[in-house]
């Protein structure tokens, strides 16, 4: 199969116009030692026909699981049909960047929409056109607040998405920013007193996740006046964007900037990408914030129009001087999100609500289990941590089942080997809760 | 066209006017030339009062719908005031870059660097230049 | 058009939620009211408003399944269908990325034969995959270089980038603290050699090259080029942005490239979805391996399983593995092409490009006038200097002949450029019809320049206003009453 329509007469009619003999004269300029002398080492072609079933067969290995009741910065939620609908409307998903205003108003619309839809669920007063997920986008802030103050420390809770922290850790080490990890309590929560000890006059920005990793939400505003008076930026992270439904946001605490993941909305789990990375700023930071950015303005004849704007911002005009080097985004994400947004409306709310009764109810569930019992005692969303006895064994069961159980925190925290952060969103109903209790509770 | 610049000041190669006020400050901003070539000038980002500066070190940055330009100090000194007007009205640069376009004021730590900038004529000869 | 938020009436709603069927516990009792919201924010359309403001949307918007798609290092290409439907199928969307191994066997597979593909085709030691654009696969290099001499603990302090270079390149390099250093460009349009001995010393890390460059040439001097930069120690990064040029003829491999970033939804024809998503692959030379982000696929037998040991990695880059939807479509698209249809795909591309670029010469000045490779860059000067007439306005005029235009006033380094990127996909007669649009233009702006200034006359909107958009930005829909602008 391939993708090129000209015939032998198209070929030998523009090599004549051309005015070469052969395709060979065309690659002249490549050293003939440095020329492939032989065919690509690659499976042969494949039919139309002959590809999809290979796919198949690929998607087929793959076990699809009963339910998935595992968080942890991924989150299986309803996607109304009519978000797949729009964003398959070749319009926008085979366009590129909408660089031609004049011939790109329908992306252009859609990205200032989902950026007012996204400047009001993080209480913030701007939000760019999304970056690549949760993770580069917190890292992103850290970078934007040490390159604004002067400053060279990062600040973040260990109870910040493990990955997360890495991402942030591996932009620093770049940059060459130290990075400062503070405890977390027994509430799950972060340790107010130990935070603010790390926070120095070097201390360019505080990172804190809501609902964190653990699931608990954390009271940012106690924190804010603090960061603030050292001259630090509050940067509020979270990985569960359906939670901005029930919980006061970033914006609303103080936060200078909010960022994370907006997979939640609309995007299919898709084994970790494509995501969204939301990044929601104040005010004062528009001319500073990395990422496309959509503005309204008007055209010749005085009507409303969008054009991406501000964009001496950005790489392709500050270059080495720019604070990001971001240049794609994820638009089509970015769609996908926007249209869930307005098909949801309001009954945002009410989903959150629902999560936060489904995870109560398994959280309940399972810590009457023999052995079994809450982790930690701060308030969750839909996420929580348990002690169990044997977190592996207990997984292993449930995949016996076909059920994705919880998450192993001693993957990353040596002293939670016995924990499990379990995760129960509106697409798990109470019968496969009891199921899943049921076989946790025969071992 | 751009406009004369005149000759009650002294020029930079990067294209900044500084004008003696006659009390140890200069007044300083960016020739009608330079407003000329940025085209519209949508933002100014401007130093904070009491910044010291060398000569020929940023102290400001002007960005058109398509560009970045930095502008440097013609004096090394302290900056004592800044146009605030500006932040709101940065099309006042394009509109008289010489008068109320002024970007700031400079407490000079040695008038002396004023000499080793052009006169009126010499940065008209050198622009007449560049535009070759 | 009406915004959503203009669309929305009170009580109105688009998707619901279901009932609950657990026990109802008051939230009030499990989270502490203070950290509750009020209200939020959201358009009230109902299903049908909501269809019909995106339907709307889509038809005020061009994609390549509209018609011809010129833009110059974007690489523009068809995406077959096929592809997309591979990419839908359940068993991978559906699939939580911490899912076990024994449930992810398919898409770990995916991933494997992904990167041992890659690896081949440009003749590398291995690729990373999880970049999720190319420049973060950019920055994700830049990085790897810089661990490569902390670990032989060797000061450099210096990028080289040529001038002709995307913005992304210099940005990349003072993201991991380096000083950017730039190259000129020579007459002939390639590395200017003396310029790089010059500057090549042992506190120079590498050099970041395009290639072919951003004016669509092979660099001739390759050899010379990667032996200046090893001889001082230094490593060669290609920037492959334009790697269309080359699949199956060359392989940066063998040309003394150390590094290289693909573009997936460039190359690999994986649509661009208005700007995103991405996927930045990145591979390197056997000796930088262990530098590259975890986890990694491993293959044990007939089984797969994630590495994530690797203490020498520059650690990672983005959550879990990638862009994997991309990487579904990549894959699909490399084994329908097969080795001979990807070798073909560049041929006709460069074929095509060279076509444009005979059929244009007559009309538009061409600064280096060398066989191209996948594109071509004119300079609009003649124009400017005939009627006033500028590039932009080129560009917005072909808008009117139903096109997109090409990419403009990039590289830097020619004034008034014209980037044409025909792409393999695209028929003689379409690039027929589009090179008589580009010399009705070129008439056009002797005989009435002011009706290619006006362009584009047919569009949904007129040009827009830029300046006011710059100086007083409006980014968020914000009525009356709500708290202030901005």
């Amino acid at each position: 199969m391939n993708y090129v329509p000209h015939t032998a007469e198209d070929r030998k009619h523009m090599m004549e116009t051309i005015g070469i003999g052969s395709l060979e004269e065309l690659f002249k300029d490549i050293p003939k030692k440095f020329r492939l002398k032989r065919a690509l080492k690659l499976p042969p072609p494949l039919s139309e026909q002959e590809t999809l079933n290979l796919m198949q067969e690929l998607a087929s290995k793959n076990r699809i699981p009963a339910a998935t009741l595992r968080g942890a910065g991924a989150y299986h939620h309803f996607i109304p049909a009519v978000v797949g609908h729009v964003i398959s409307r070749s319009e926008f998903y085979t366009a590129y960047t909408p660089y031609q205003a004049e011939i790109s108003q329908g992306i252009l619309q859609a990205i200032y929409e989902y950026q007012s839809m996204v400047a009001g669920l993080t209480g913030m007063q701007v939000a760019n056109a999304s970056m690549y997920d949760g993770a580069s986008a917190l890292a992103e802030a850290a970078v934007l607040a040490a390159k604004t103050l002067g400053k060279s420390r990062i600040v973040m809770v260990r109870s910040v998405h493990p990955e997360y922290r890495q991402v942030v850790r591996t932009y620093s080490w770049a940059n060459g920013y130290e990075v400062v990890e503070t405890p977390f309590t027994g509430s799950g929560g972060l340790d107010r007193g130990a935070l603010l000890d790390s926070v120095d006059d070097k201390t360019a920005a505080v990172l804190v996740q809501s609902p964190n990793f653990f699931g608990v939400i954390e009271d940012l505003a106690a924190v804010e006046r603090d960061v603030h008076a050292k001259g630090a930026w509050l940067v509020a992270g979270f990985t569960e964007a359906v939670s901005l439904g029930l919980l006061k946001p970033g914006g609303e605490a103080g936060a200078d900037i909010v960022a994370g993941e907006g997979q939640s909305f609309g995007n299919p789990l898709n084994f970790g990408g494509p995501y969204l990375g939301i990044f929601a700023a104040t005010g004062k930071l528009l001319r500073k914030i990395p990422g496309r950015l959509a503005g309204a303005t008007v055209d010749r004849e005085g009507r409303r129009g969008f054009v991406l704007t501000l964009q001496t911002r950005e790489q392709h005009i500050r270059r080495e001087k720019a604070t990001s080097n971001i240049c794609s985004n994820e638009a089509l994400c970015a769609l996908a999100a926007g249209v869930y947004l307005a098909s949801i409306g309001k009954n945002l709310r009410k989903l959150a609500w629902l999560n936060v009764q489904k995870a109560q109810y398994l959280r309940k569930k399972l810590s009457g289990l023999p052995g079994w019992g809450p982790a930690f005692s701060g308030p969750v969303f839909n996420e929580f941590a348990v002690r169990c006895p044997d977190p592996a064994a207990a997984n292993a069961r449930l995949e016996r089942h076909g059920i994705v159980g919880g998450y192993e925190a001693g993957r990353h925290y040596p002293e939670l080997s016995d924990v499990l952060i379990f995760c129960a969103t509106e697409m798990v109903s109470k019968e496969r809760m009891d199921r899943a209790a049921g076989i946790l509770g025969k071992g | 066209m751009s406009k004369p610049s005149p000759d009650d000041r002294r020029y930079s190669r990067e294209h900044e006017w500084a004008k003696d006020n006659g009390d140890g400050t200069i007044t300083m901003g960016i020739t009608d030339y330079a407003q000329e070539m940025l085209t519209d000038v949508v933002f100014v980002e401007l130093p904070e009062t009491g910044k010291k500066v060398k000569q020929m070190q940023v102290v400001a940055v002007v960005e058109s719908v398509k560009s970045v330009s930095d502008v440097y100090s013609p004096v090394s000194g302290e900056v004592t005031e800044v146009n605030r007007i500006l932040e709101e009205r940065p099309e006042i640069v394009n509109q008289d870059a010489f008068g109320e376009g002024w970007l700031c004021r400079i407490r000079m730590d040695d008038p002396k660097e004023l000499d080793s900038l052009m006169s009126s004529s010499r940065y008209e000869e050198f622009i007449k230049d560049l535009k070759h | 058009m009406e915004l959503i938020f203009e669309k929305s009436r009170p009580g109105r709603s688009g998707a619901g939620i279901p009932e609950s069927d657990v026990p109802a516990v008051p939230v009030e009792q499990c989270i502490d009211p203070k950290l509750l919201r009020e209200d939020v924010d959201l358009p009230e359309v109902a299903e049908i408003d909501l269809v019909r403001h995106y339907t709307a949307l889509s038809r005020r918007n061009f994609g390549v399944d509209a018609g011809f798609y010129p833009l110059g290092s974007c690489t523009m290409k068809y995406n077959p269908k096929v592809n997309e439907d591979a990419a839908r199928l359940p068993g991978f969307t559906a699939l939580h990325p911490y899912a076990p191994e024994s449930f992810s066997q398919g898409s770990m597979r995916l991933m494997y034969e992904l990167r041992r593909h890659l690896s081949e085709i440009f003749g590398m030691g291995d690729f990373a995959l999880q970049p999720a654009a190319g420049a973060h696969g950019e920055l994700t290099g830049v990085m790897v270089i810089k661990r490569h001499f902390e670990k032989k603990r060797e000061r450099r302090t210096k990028i080289l980038i040529p001038d002709a270079a995307h913005g992304t390149n210099p940005a990349s390099g003072a993201l991991c603290g380096f000083e950017t250093v730039t190259v000129r460009t020579s007459a002939d349009g390639g590395v200017d050699i003396g310029h790089l001995c010059e500057l090549m010393t042992e506190e120079t890390a590498g050099l970041m090259l395009t290639n072919p460059n951003t004016l669509g040439l092979f660099e001739r001097n390759i050899e010379k080029v990667a032996s200046v930069l090893h001889g001082k120690g230094g490593l060669l990064y290609c920037d492959g942005a334009n790697a269309n040029a080359f699949l199956g003829i060359t392989r940066p491999g063998s040309l003394g490239f150390d590094l290289i970033q693909l573009n997936l939804h460039k190359t690999f024809s994986t649509p661009h979805g208005c700007g995103g998503p991405g996927s930045g692959p990145l591979g390197v030379a056997r000796e930088l391996v262990p530098y590259l982000p975890v986890p990694r696929v491993v293959k044990e037998r007939t089984r797969y399983r994630w590495e994530y040991d690797a203490p020498d990695s520059v650690g990672r880059v983005r959550s879990f593995y990638g862009n994997f939807n991309v990487m579904v479509k990549a894959l699909a698209y490399i084994r329908s092409l097969g080795p001979e249809g990807l070798r073909w795909t560049s041929e006709a591309a460069v074929l095509n490009a060279n076509y444009v670029k005979a059929k244009l010469a007559p009309w538009y000045d061409l600064p280096y006038n060398r066989t191209c490779m996948h594109e071509c860059v004119f300079s609009g000067t003649r124009q400017v200097r005939e009627s006033g007439v500028h590039t932009s306005d080129i560009a917005k005029r072909l808008l009117d002949y139903g096109y997109h235009p090409p990419t403009i006033y990039f590289p830097l380094i020619v004034p008034e450029a014209i980037m044409i990127e025909p792409n393999e996909t695209e028929s003689r007669e379409t690039l027929d019809a589009f090179c008589e649009a580009m010399i009705s233009i070129a008439r056009e702006a002797k005989e009435e320049p002011e009706r290619v200034k006006s362009a584009p006359l047919t569009t949904p909107v007129r040009r827009m206003d830029e300046v006011k958009a710059a100086r007083e930005p409006d980014v968020r829909w914000n009525p009356a009453g709500r708290g202030g602008r901005r």
